[in-house]
């Protein structure tokens, strides 16, 4: 779908308070603006965006077009355990992407 | 031909007038660009009830910050961040952020869990003219608290024109 970037400290302490951010490239195309000929040119956002620490949901986002593109998300969660956090976007098209982050915490 | 000077002249005035009415058009253009539909205080306020419903929302306990002054409105960074310890019987469940005058009157919502430790999110919008930004959460408490920013936008988002 698109390049990803994600921000996961690769080791925590159990309890720190760590900072997942998330960038993925995308134009985020309002359903507002008109090509040259006048003719509208269709929505297609990213419009969920969803964080999970080893399958639990932590962190969810409801995205509208006045996202900027490129749409980057900073938000926080506790070092719990070892494992894995998933971030997944949806586009309006119903297509998602995966990206994934191991995290070992100690 | 004096006559004849007079009429020019007036023309002429006439003319430039509406030359420089022109001119500052085109200076003005590029920052305000030309829309059909965009929200309105109204529809934010509807847009607001449609979350909230018939609760009372409540000044601070959540800090919004945006920058006062944007230069480009296509990205402009936010972060609100919520006094909350988050835990699990005292956290911000959500933190809804809404906006006065682009063509929709939502901006994100987002939806945390005590697992977040700290109550804060940061992301970057579109702007597309000066206007209040408005950031609610709903504490697990079922109560809303509220922050809002005036931002001076130069150069408005173009969300209708390429």
């Amino acid at each position: 779908m698109a390049r990803a970037l994600v921000n996961v400290p690769r080791n925590a302490r159990r309890g720190e308070v760590i900072e997942i951010k998330a960038l993925i490239s995308h134009p985020m195309e309002t359903g507002y603006r008109h090509d040259e000929n006048g003719q509208a040119i269709p929505r297609e956002i990213i419009n969920r965006f969803v964080c999970t620490y080893n399958g639990a949901e932590i962190f969810r986002a409801d995205l509208f077009p006045a996202i900027a593109a490129n749409p980057f998300l900073s938000f926080f969660t506790v070092a719990t355990e070892s494992g894995v956090i998933a971030l997944q976007w949806t586009g309006d098209d119903g297509q998602t992407q995966v990206e994934m982050a191991n995290i070992t915490v100690e | 031909m004096d006559e004849r000077n007079t009429i020019d002249d007036a023309t002429r005035r006439r003319f430039l007038a509406g030359a420089g009415a022109v001119a500052a058009g085109s200076v003005l253009a590029p920052l305000v660009c030309v829309r059909a539909a965009r929200a309105t205080p109204a529809s934010m306020a509807a847009a607001i009830r449609d979350v909230i419903g018939e609760a009372r929302v409540q000044e601070g306990r959540v800090k919004l910050d945006l920058p006062p002054i944007v230069e480009n409105g296509n990205t402009v960074s936010v972060t609100v961040s919520v006094e909350s310890p988050m835990t699990a019987t005292d956290h911000v469940k959500s933190i809804f952020l809404f906006n006065e005058k682009n063509p929709q009157p939502n901006i994100a919502n987002f939806h945390l869990t005590p697992r977040a430790g700290k109550a804060r999110v940061a992301t970057r919008i579109r702007l597309a003219d000066s206007q209040q930004v408005v950031a609610i959460a709903q504490l697990s408490d079922g109560s809303f608290w509220s922050a809002s920013v005036d931002v001076i936008v130069t150069i408005a988002a173009c969300v209708e024109n390429l």
